[in-house]
């Protein structure tokens, strides 16, 4: 599998960054040297074994639910680049 | 008496509790080698304000007869650990300004157990590098030079960089890391410091900002072992807000140091003997060995068969949980925002902007593999081959109770090196990635110097959730190795 500027383009789009068109091809040289070193994953006979899901093997714990938090909007928007009235600002979605 | 700044952690704990100095005095002199030091470019900032105000408080408390296992002690913090009222960057332009409204758990528990807050250091940009040269805020140097060649700028390993200089430039008794492939252990071999990485799960992640969730983990990097242990006491812990963080005692690890190795089998895998290493690394690797035979450790020959491959694999799982926790830098709620005309191009010119090379590229290559059509053949292969690498471990214990290998396959390099070939910069992690995948504790314990003259680490990787015989085994070694040597670049002169 190799990359195409297309490819490259898509996957930036899907990312959600944004990618100058010339610094597309130099990207797609890059990301597919990587892609290609880790094709050596094939080699390995994974016939028959689980993908990990829990990186040690742990009893669960559970909590209540409950609510034990919260009424701090004052505070969750204290970084926001831009908000009003207790929302955040974006820029219009609707036309 | 040795000046304040050279004291070990522990030996500043006892002094204080014993009356000789004060927080004030010990915080005040290593804020005077943070200055010293600053060339370094070790911290993102620096926060002499609120250390002088913690040292003065735990000064007070031990008057009160008061005062946790930490009390007074001035400490540096990872850049990647959210602080209430404190700018907490992760290297990244995406987050310059960001002031968390709360505190991650482990600093938390450092804070109440009384430590000193000196800054939070700079780091690789969300943890992704092996060199601290993907920092928003610049490189840091490492406080060791080449012998006869002071010209050349080293990198101190990364991504925990800041931490691991700072530490070793005696600007800080101890500091934070976090490492999700060898982040704490390769900076700690490349600095001439101990790093320690423990079981995943161990501590919380609770407010550390994520990279890897599956991998991330944080812990200490110190000047010796004792206190890397007295570090992990206080930052380990359940913590119900994060589900990962296990719900096991954590045990007293100063208390496992002085019972030696013997009898401990030590296994010796052959997959880390790996083609172009270099003769001193081999070198030293061989000298632990005969370290820990001498002290009465059974040396065992192992076979952990997928070693060459947990590279790879991490470099598909990594990305892929790295793609999904940076999808939360969008520009509205926190950080940078860059205008567009709609939300989409909003998004799309904040994370163009706001994210450095490295961290682009990774973000791709995750959203790639766990794109539609290509799931399967990259992330789930590399999670079944993960699965592989655990199963070597896991027969591994069998034989062995804890596992030596090199902690890198070179010393520090330079700034700038290997900068135009991500996959050679990757290499940095091989031998440290392994324990990462599999969730297993692992330390890095400075052993010699290689004949450049810069420090070179021994890695020991134990059992999950036996951090303590990896620090037995760690103490073994720092006893042996007797590693006494210090960088050229470090507060008051070497």
């Amino acid at each position: 599998m190799s990359l195409d500027k297309d490819t490259v383009r898509r996957i930036a789009t899907l990312a959600r960054i944004r990618v100058d068109e010339d610094a597309l091809e130099p990207l797609a040289g890059e990301l597919n040297n990587i892609l290609g070193w880790v094709e050596q994953l094939n080699e390995v006979d994974t016939e028959g074994v689980p993908s990990m899901t829990s990186v040690v093997e742990t009893e669960p714990f559970k909590r209540s639910d409950t609510v034990d938090d919260g009424g701090k909007a004052e505070q969750v928007l204290a970084n926001a680049p831009e908000e009003a009235e207790q929302f955040f600002v974006v820029p219009k979605v609707v036309e | 008496m040795a000046a304040l700044t050279d004291l070990t952690l522990a030996q500043a704990r006892d002094g204080l509790a014993a009356g000789e100095f004060t927080s004030v005095e010990l915080t005040e002199a290593h804020i005077a080698a943070t200055e010293a030091v600053r060339d370094l470019n070790c911290y993102i900032l620096e926060t002499p304000e609120a250390a002088r105000e913690m040292a003065q408080a735990a000064d007070d408390r031990r008057v009160r007869g008061e005062g946790g296992s930490l009390n007074g002690l001035p400490i540096a913090i990872k850049d990647l650990f959210c602080t209430t009222g404190v700018q907490s960057t992760a290297g990244s332009h995406i987050l310059e300004g960001f002031v968390p409204p709360y505190e991650s758990t482990v600093t938390r528990q450092l804070w109440d157990a009384g430590a000193v807050m000196l800054g939070k250091t700079n780091l690789d940009e969300f943890a992704m590098g092996s060199s601290n040269m993907t920092s928003y805020f610049g490189p840091v140097m490492n406080p060791w030079q080449r012998a006869g060649d002071a010209a050349a700028k080293l990198v101190p390993g990364g991504s925990s960089g800041g931490s691991a200089a700072i530490v070793a430039a005696r600007g800080a008794l101890a500091s934070t890391g976090t490492d999700t492939g060898g982040s704490i252990r390769q900076p700690g071999s490349f600095c001439g410091i101990v790093g320690m990485k423990p079981t995943y799960g161990r501590c919380s992640r609770w407010g550390i900002i994520a990279f890897a969730s599956s991998l991330d983990q944080a812990g200490p990097l110190t000047r010796t072992v004792e206190d890397a242990a007295i570090m992990l006491g206080v930052m380990a812990g359940h913590d119900p807000k994060d589900s990962t963080s296990v719900n096991v005692p954590v045990p007293d690890y100063e208390a496992a140091l002085g019972t030696g190795v013997k009898g401990l089998r030590i296994g010796v895998p052959k997959e880390c003997r790996l083609e172009g290493t270099p003769a001193e690394i081999e070198g030293l690797w061989q000298q632990g060995i005969e370290w820990l035979k001498a002290a009465g450790a059974e040396i065992v020959d192992i076979s952990l068969p997928h070693t060459k491959y947990a590279l790879p694999a991490y470099y598909i799982v990594a990305p892929a949980e790295a793609s999904s926790n940076l999808a939360r830098y969008d520009g509205v709620r926190y950080g940078l925002r860059v205008d567009g005309d709609s939300p989409q191009e909003m998004y799309e010119n904040t994370r163009g902007e706001g994210f450095g090379a490295e961290v682009k590229r990774r973000v791709l290559i995750g959203t790639y593999v766990l794109s539609a059509g290509y799931y399967d053949a990259y992330y789930l292969q590399a999670q079944k081959v993960r699965t592989r690498i655990g199963q070597d471990f896991h027969e591994a214990w069998e034989k062995v109770d804890a596992i030596l290998t090199p902690t890198t396959p070179s010393a520090a390099f330079a700034q700038g090196e290997k900068m135009d070939d991500p996959i050679a910069m990757y290499l940095n992690d091989v031998l440290t990635v392994p324990a990462s995948m599999a969730g297993l504790p692992a330390i890095s314990v400075p052993a010699g110097l290689s004949g450049d003259g810069l420090p070179l680490g021994l890695h020991v990787i134990g059992r999950p959730f036996d951090e303590s015989t990896v620090f037995k085994v760690g103490h073994a070694i720092e006893e042996a190795a007797n590693f006494t040597a210090t960088p050229q670049l470090m507060a008051g002169g070497r």
